[in-house]
């Protein structure tokens, strides 16, 4: 009890900073960098103002990252559900307030940069039901409340994320959802019934979606249908990946890019222009770096004391491993193109504040590690 | 405790499921590093390709024509630099002011203005447009001078088809001009290398050599963008010039054949008798090629179209005529051929010959006599040849005259608008008009009218075969490598002769020469129909047969009133034709001349050869001297 008591005490500032975890801090920081000099490609070899924005979010966000890790892990515990329901009204806001931008109202005007909440989302959903999860009974998991009460948690942002609408955002919402459900012990067997009943309601799900929508699965299905059309952006990103070869053009030397070939490349793309310019040693190397933040973050998790954090941690974790490979998969071809950045690398403030502000929740949790939380 | 418990099972839990999708993880990973390698390196080439074909252009640029000389290697039709005016419309400033400076420096008319507006709402802003195709050197300075403050302006030297000697050579070049999308798809060479602003031959040589003086394109490639813009040139691969093709035409001669028919209509023929060469081919009037290359105007356009003269006929190659008096040497050498007449053979001409009721006039109402075949020549004499005519047939003078060439094409497929011509037979005249040959017809075809149509060309040929001592010659307009001396081109013409049964065209050659000398008499013997054009001096001395080819019959009352030319309307007046060869002894070159109701020939065409032949005979020893100039690819 006596160690456990003073284990919950707060550390000490340099106690803190020494128990950083700095492999993490590191390929944050190699990534941040890279990021942007991939920016500064993407201008065109000049600092204009994709750059200077983006630096500018890494000079704010990366700070605020370890401001967060600075503040005891059972902090955040008890603002979860603040947090989510914070970002609720966030996206109440946005659906009634919001700027509206080619047929969507997702954002908000922040004096720095446009918000958009949903991005926040694919956090505070994590942080709530690593909480939820964190209180409730193992032996209530499975009770028809509990999974009632979660499946109202996910459902709700997504149905307001949907209506916005962004399918991208709220793929993404729900998956990261799913996954804290799935580490939470909710049976196998549901997971394996409303997959089946996914399948099912699939054509009337396709049915309700919007025109543009249905394109981008056809196009997903046959890219050369019209290729200078709907499927042009997924035709000239495999051209850019696959002209890359094994050592790329060389920065700055993506022609693909540079000339404009490469459609959204400072967000969605970015990897395109990536690996066209570092070619397949480039790219898996940059699958290695973000294998390493995620490895370290499981292992944050594996050590946490709490199943709070071993949850923010884990669930945190799988839902940056889905970002990622619904991104790659989306320029590879692999997926339907859907709206859905690349972690750190993509140009867009709302999905830097959101991985930094969860990075930073990992790293508070590393720092208190050995804490339990009640 | 049991709160600790839970907490402890809770771990377990989560921990177990973290490794299940750990796993997935990995797999999915894996999945997405081998598209990558399917990507990026198994696909590698067919990747790199594409992005090269996405970002590499290829600018064709218009080939350089090959040039048309002469014999003696003077450019008849060249390429000139010529200054154009572009406009890059991203790079003006103010579009209004431009075209409002433009206007007043170049007078450019207001549809003009019109024109450029429409353009540059047309194409890309990076895309030039051509104010003018063709400007003139002071308005090159002007605009020059001005480019400070004409920003988006772009002065450009590129090259033109030019005719150095304008209207001279028209009717044997033809001209270059805009081709349409039919003309396009119609040359495979074109359609290949056409690129906007080309011009392509539309008429004549120019046409008919297309393949050979095309040239080959240069070729630009540039690295564009997404849009089409182009951002830097890669490489500039140099065109080959068209190929040179040498013509056997002399300028000089070309040049006075013009003069000498001083803008009536009519044409001149001039043959080297031995090689076929032609020295000169001029179908008058003319007109100036120069103006169709940036598009005639309507105002000029309709000159040339509504001359009566019809300068837009080649009347050399597609002018049909009566021979006249001119088949006369063919009638005589037919009838000699064929054994109906000997030189010695005689006619009492008393002006006209009743046959079945039909009166048929000689030109000389009190008629000329007892002739025999030189004097019925060296006069004309219609009375002799109608009874030759009459004695000989038709059918047996077909033959004869087909064999010199009437009723045929002479320079192939040159020329697509070059007519055959006609000589007509009983044959011919079952199958096309349905009815039999009247005997009639006969004689008249024996004095070169009735159905009988030869162009010029085919008279000068005739005229050449027969200047030759009978032997066929295939006539050519463009030089070819095997340049050979005159001894070497007669001696093959009497070998071939022996192994080529249709390369000789007599089966005695005294009755060549009978005729010979019968046409010497016509120009250089007192009475001859052309004495009064003769030349004495034996070096420049030719021998000629007139003719007179009427256009419509000739009414009694029309006959009694014995109208001078000048008192008939231009339309009913005779075509006046002169045949020659010369000079007499060791001949060398065979001419004809139609002057289009020009009236007789003795009167008008037979001088025009007086003053050719000078010309021609002493441009002899220049044109013997040039033989071996240079290789040709053709």
């Amino acid at each position: 009890m006596f160690q456990h008591d003073r284990l919950n005490n707060e550390l000490t500032f340099w106690q803190k900073v020494k128990e950083l975890d700095y492999i993490l801090l590191i390929s944050i920081f190699i990534l941040s960098v890279l990021s942007l000099f991939i920016m500064y490609s993407t201008d065109g070899g000049e600092i204009l103002f994709h750059t200077k924005s983006h630096f500018s979010k890494l000079v704010v966000f990366f700070p605020l990252m370890i401001l967060i890790a600075f503040f005891n892990i059972r902090w955040w515990h008890n603002l979860s559900y603040l947090f989510y329901i914070a970002v609720i009204l966030l996206l109440i806001y946005v659906s009634f307030f919001g700027i509206k931008s080619s047929g969507s109202r997702r954002w908000m005007d922040l004096y720095l940069f446009n918000l958009q909440p949903s991005e926040l989302m694919k956090i505070a959903i994590i942080l709530c039901l690593a909480k939820y999860y964190h209180r409730v009974k193992i032996e209530n998991v499975n009770s028809v409340i509990s999974i009632m009460t979660v499946i109202t948690i996910i459902l709700i942002p997504i149905i307001m994320v949907l209506s916005q609408p962004d399918l991208g955002t709220s793929i993404l919402i729900a998956s990261s959802g799913l996954i804290v459900l799935w580490l939470g012990g909710v049976k196998i067997k549901y997971f394996i019934y409303s997959f089946i009943v996914f399948l099912i309601s699939l054509p009337f799900v396709i049915s309700f979606l919007k025109p543009y929508q249905k394109l981008r699965i056809l196009t997903f299905l046959d890219p050369d249908r019209d290729p200078l059309g709907a499927g042009y952006q997924i035709i000239q990103s495999k051209i850019a990946i696959g002209s890359g070869g094994l050592e790329g053009k060389g920065f700055l030397k993506g022609t693909q890019s540079y000339l404009d070939f490469l459609p959204e490349k400072h967000t969605d793309f970015i990897f395109t222009l990536f690996s066209e310019e570092f070619g397949f040693i480039g790219s898996v190397g940059l699958l290695v770096l973000y294998s390493i933040i995620i490895i370290r973050i499981l292992r944050i998790g594996a050590i946490s004391r709490s199943n709070f954090s071993r949850l923010f941690c884990f669930g945190f974790a799988f839902a940056i491993f889905i970002y990622i490979v619904v991104n790659l998969s989306m320029v590879l071809g692999l997926l339907p193109i859907v709206g859905s950045p690349l972690p750190i690398m993509s140009y867009g403030g709302s999905s830097m504040l959101a991985t930094m502000i969860g990075f930073g929740i990992v790293l508070s949790a590393k720092i208190n590690h050995k804490q339990m939380i009640a | 405790m049991i709160k600790g418990n839970s907490g402890i099972r809770k771990t377990d839990v989560i921990n177990r499921r973290m490794f299940i999708i750990g796993a997935a993880k990995i797999i999915i990973f894996t999945g997405i590093i081998a598209r990558l390698f399917s990507l990026q390196v198994n696909e590698n080439k067919k990747y790199l390709t594409l992005s090269d074909k996405n970002r590499i252009r290829e600018w064709k640029l218009p080939p350089i024509r090959g040039d048309i000389v002469d014999y003696f290697g003077n450019v008849i039709a060249g390429n000139l630099k010529v200054y154009q005016l572009h406009i890059i419309p991203e790079q003006v400033e103010n579009f209004n002011y431009l075209l409002t400076r433009l206007k007043t420096l170049l007078n450019l008319s207001d549809k003009k203005i019109e024109k450029i507006v429409k353009l540059k709402n047309k194409l890309k802003p990076w895309e030039s447009i051509i104010v003018s195709e063709n400007l003139s050197w002071s308005d090159f300075l002007k605009i020059n001078n001005y480019l400070y403050d004409l920003v988006g302006v772009k002065p450009v030297m590129t090259i033109s088809r030019n005719y150095p000697f304008s209207e001279t050579y028209t009717h044997i070049l033809g001209y270059v001009s805009q081709p349409n999308e039919e003309e396009i798809l119609a040359n495979e060479t074109v359609q290949e290398r056409f690129v906007p602003g080309m011009k392509i031959g539309k008429l004549g040589l120019e046409k008919t050599l297309e393949n050979y003086l095309i040239g080959t394109n240069a070729i630009q490639r540039y690295e564009v963008n997404a849009y089409g813009k182009r951002i830097n040139q890669l490489e500039h691969q140099k065109g080959k010039q068209g190929l040179r093709v040498r013509l056997t035409v002399d300028t000089e001669v070309q040049k006075a054949c013009g003069k000498l028919l001083n803008d009536r209509a009519g044409s001149i023929s001039v043959m080297d008798i031995y090689t076929g060469d032609i020295i000169a081919m001029y179908s008058s009037p003319s007109y100036d090629p120069n103006k169709f290359l940036f598009g005639i105007s309507n105002d000029d356009w309709a000159l040339i179209r509504n001359n009566p003269l019809k300068p837009l006929v080649n009347k050399t190659l597609a002018g049909l005529y009566s021979p006249g008096s001119t088949i006369k040497p063919i009638v005589a050498l037919s009838a000699l051929e064929n054994k109906i007449v000997g030189p010695s053979f005689k006619v009492k001409c008393t002006g006209k010959m009743e046959l079945y009721g039909q009166t048929f006039h000689c030109w000389k109402e009190k008629g000329h006599g007892f002739v025999s075949l030189k004097n019925a020549m060296k006069q004309s004499c219609d009375t002799y040849f109608y009874e030759v005519a009459r004695l000989l047939g038709v059918d047996r003078l077909n033959i004869t005259a087909e064999k010199f060439g009437l009723g045929k094409k002479v320079l192939g497929d040159y020329f697509d608008f070059e007519k055959p011509g006609l000589f007509p037979n009983t044959k011919w005249k079952k199958n096309n008009l349905g009815k039999g040959w009247v005997l009639g017809e006969t004689l008249i075809t024996g004095i070169g009218q009735g159905y009988t149509q030869t162009t010029p060309l085919q008279l000068c040929l005739m005229t050449a075969q027969i200047a030759n001592g009978g032997y066929s010659i295939k006539p050519r307009i463009i030089v070819d490598n095997n340049p050979t001396s005159l001894e070497e081109t007669k001696r093959k013409l009497k070998e071939e002769t022996l192994y080529a049964e249709e390369k000789k065209l007599f089966e005695n050659p005294k009755n060549i020469k009978i005729v010979q000398e019968a046409m010497f008499s016509s120009t250089n013997e007192l009475y001859g129909t052309s004495y009064k054009s003769r030349i004495d001096d034996p070096k420049y001395q030719f021998a000629g047969k007139t003719g007179t080819a009427q256009v419509k019959r000739i009414s009694m009352r029309e006959r009694e009133l014995d109208l001078k030319i000048e008192q008939i309307p231009y339309k009913d007046r005779d075509h006046a034709l002169f045949v020659a060869y010369g000079p007499y002894i060791n001949p060398r070159y065979a001419l004809s001349i139609i002057v289009e109701h020009g009236g007789s020939g003795s009167r008008t065409a037979a001088p025009i050869a007086k003053e050719l032949f000078k010309l021609i005979i002493d441009r002899d020893e220049l044109r013997n001297k040039q033989k071996n100039f240079e290789e040709i690819e053709i």
